[in-house]
């Protein structure tokens, strides 16, 4: 229950770089969630918010109050960690209790803390265990019981879903989503997994080489990709960029040619999204078919154009093994296609 | 999860474990019997001959006030010698540990003292504390404190107590380092977000998870100060004043080889053997339950 604002933040291990001036502020109540490829600078700027790593330049303020300098017990968080980092010679009561303890909270009322939090997580059974003798996914609920107790005003989440298989990842998921929900609580959320991204968060920051590539809602970074990486990063399978020339006439990509969504000319990287092509007879997109990958509601056609640019389609429905190795036609709308500036990335229309 | 192999017959196992049983043949089992045989006799003034007594070695031992004195003194010399070399060994690695840069210096400094001989490092400390020409001894002499370990028997224990545990310092600490290396970062960083401070961390979080160390460096100086500082004390004191630094181990040797009372030596040898075993069995039982978190 408190904002976060970090106003360009920066992060040096000796002489490099690790986080390039991020600024982000973050309303009371929200879900933001960082999403980036593996070495982006992820765990480090949540670590920085944590008071774990140092801030080399910037300020970070909580509820308002310049945090660089405060310890991390006295900035008012709770973090779950990937390997959860639980107490192991302390029982699942004791490890949630622990923060309490320290606080020098009477007996009773730490009991019955635990005892909420483990009925809200589901723990109640497993309260006299050690961490040893649970399942992962008991011990990331543990890990979550210990952020709460503690009535935090932000959660900090570093990837606490990533050891977890795919179906309690879905669950866990969900469970933390209604969880922060309903406590209200200002949430930062590490993931490198676009699709926990996109399903969780109130906004997203896309993360990478230390540079926050786009800061919004889950749908604009979606349709508005604001940096071909961004483009690239969110949405599956990954969108298309392809080299073309953008002029009087339309866009020219080979020997295809699109509506020129501005008024654009010279070279340009288009990017095409899979699932917004259509199979069209007319369709001004020629794609040779080399491998269909039949998901059920829909198949992944993968090939090449006629350039040779490897091209992925994503078509609603079944097609028939019999689509490879042979030629599709494909058409797209106007206001699916996004064109960003092949030098800097950055996105054009 | 252990990995076992399995051998089909019994000639290469047997074959395998030779080795290990010739060497404990000769160099354990052969004394021990030895000793367990002598100790059941008393030789004459010559040596010439001895006479059977049964248990007469261990009666007159057990109701010998010098023989309980020496286990007395035993029992506080092995307290102290631990203690002075593991809480120093703890405390530098904890402070090695929050070190970032030259960790490794550190530690490589701290190992030195480990090469030194218990006999030697005995010699090093009776020449600093000696009361003539010692430059400790004399230094206290100018702050007005009149020291005398030759006279003094606390002083004589104090002294073999430091000489004792010097060396091992470094050796605990190498143990409690690495232990500490292994703590998770994160359990530490988790600790502090929940609000607890160094030194707090240290004893909820860091010192229980370090206890299976612990409890092996404790077992294993016990022995040390039992057995391995006979050196020590044969350089500084010779288990003087009036025995007040007369271990167990010191009056096996003065019993025997300076008294020459043989019989009584090899019983009390054999009261040791009976002491490392049950320490032994203790530190197995505490192990098999304790250490696999
Ligand atoms: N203590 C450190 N000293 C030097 N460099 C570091 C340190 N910690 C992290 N780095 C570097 O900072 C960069 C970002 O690391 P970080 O752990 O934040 O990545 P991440 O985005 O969390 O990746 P992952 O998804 O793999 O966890 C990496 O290149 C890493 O090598
Ligand atoms: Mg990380």
């Amino acid at each position: 229950m408190a904002t976060v604002e970090l106003d360009n933040i920066r992060k040096r291990f000796g002489s490099e770089e690790v986080i390039g001036g991020v600024s982000l502020s973050v309303a009371d109540g929200e879900f933001i969630v960082i999403v980036g490829p593996s070495g982006c600078g992820k765990s480090t700027l949540l670590r920085m918010v944590a008071g774990l790593e140092t801030i080399t330049e910037g300020e970070l303020r909580i509820g308002g109050q310049r945090a660089n300098d405060r310890e991390p017990m006295d900035r008012d968080i709770a973090m779950v960690f990937q390997n959860y980092a639980l107490y192991p010679h302390m029982s699942v009561a004791q490890n949630m209790g622990y923060g309490l303890r320290i606080k020098g909270l009477p007996k009773a009322e730490i009991d019955a803390k635990v005892a909420e939090a483990a009925r809200l997580l589901q723990l109640d059974a497993l309260l006299d265990r050690r961490p040893r003798d649970l399942s992962g996914g008991q011990r990331q609920r543990v890990a979550m019981g210990r952020a709460i107790v503690r009535e935090p005003s932000v959660f900090l989440f570093d990837e606490p879903l990533s050891n977890l298989d795919a179906k309690l990842r879905v669950q866990m998921r969900l469970e933390i989503r209604e969880l922060q929900r309903k406590l209200g609580v200002t949430a930062l959320y590490v993931t490198h997994d676009q699709v926990e991204a996109m399903t969780m968060a109130d906004r997203m920051i896309v993360m990478n080489a230390g540079i926050a590539e786009q800061i919004g809602t889950p749908m604009e970074v979606y349709e508005r990709p604001a940096t071909r990486f961004a483009a690239q990063f969110i949405g599956s399978p990954a969108m298309n960029v392809l080299p073309a020339e953008a002029r009087e006439d339309g866009l020219h990509l080979g020997a295809a040619t699109l509506p020129n969504p501005g008024a654009l000319r010279g070279p340009v990287l288009l990017g095409l999204r899979p699932e917004h092509l259509n199979p069209d007879p007319q369709g001004p997109i020629e794609m040779q078919v080399m491998l269909a990958e039949p998901l059920g509601a829909n198949t992944l056609l993968h090939g090449r154009l006629a350039s040779g640019a490897a091209f992925t389609a994503s078509l609603p429905g079944v097609h028939r093994a019999d689509a490879e190795r042979t030629t599709l036609r494909l058409s797209i709308a106007g206001e699916n296609l996004h064109l960003f500036d092949p030098d800097t990335g950055r996105r054009l229309n | 999860m252990e990995k076992r192999v399995t051998f089909k017959g019994w000639l290469l196992p047997l074959c395998l474990i030779a080795p290990q049983v010739a060497i404990s043949a000769v160099f354990f089992f052969y004394p021990a019997g030895q000793a367990i045989w002598q100790s059941l006799f008393i030789p004459d003034p010559f040596g010439l001959s001895s006479q059977f007594v049964g248990m007469g070695n261990f009666d007159f031992l057990l109701s010998d006030p010098y023989y309980r004195a020496a286990f007395r003194t035993t029992a506080i010399f092995s307290a102290l010698v631990t203690l002075a070399a593991m809480v120093p060994a703890l405390f530098l690695a904890v402070m090695a540990d929050r070190l970032v840069k030259s960790a490794g210096a550190y530690r490589t400094l701290l190992i030195w003292p480990y090469a030194v001989a218990p006999a030697v490092a005995g010699v090093l400390w009776m020449f600093m504390f000696n009361t003539r020409v010692g430059v400790v001894a004399w230094y206290l002499g100018q702050l007005g404190y009149d020291w005398n370990h030759v006279l003094n028997g606390q002083e004589a224990m104090g002294l073999v107590v430091v000489a004792s545990a010097w060396g091992r310092i470094s050796y605990n600490f190498l143990f409690f380092f690495a232990a500490l290396q292994a703590v998770p970062r994160s359990v530490i960083e988790a600790a502090a977000i929940d609000g607890a401070r160094f030194w707090r961390r240290f004893f909820t979080i860091v010192l229980p998870l370090l206890s299976p160390t612990t409890f092996f460096l404790l077992v294993v100086n016990i022995v040390y100060a039992f057995f391995e500082t006979f050196g020590v004390i044969h350089t500084i004191t010779a288990g003087g004043p009036q025995q007040a630094t007369t271990i167990l181990v010191y009056k096996v040797y003065a019993d025997g080889f300076v008294g020459q009372d043989l019989g009584s030596s090899a019983a009390q040898s054999v009261i040791l053997l009976l002491v490392v075993g049950v320490l032994t069995v203790l530190q197995f039982k505490y192990i098999e339950k304790r250490v696999h978190y």
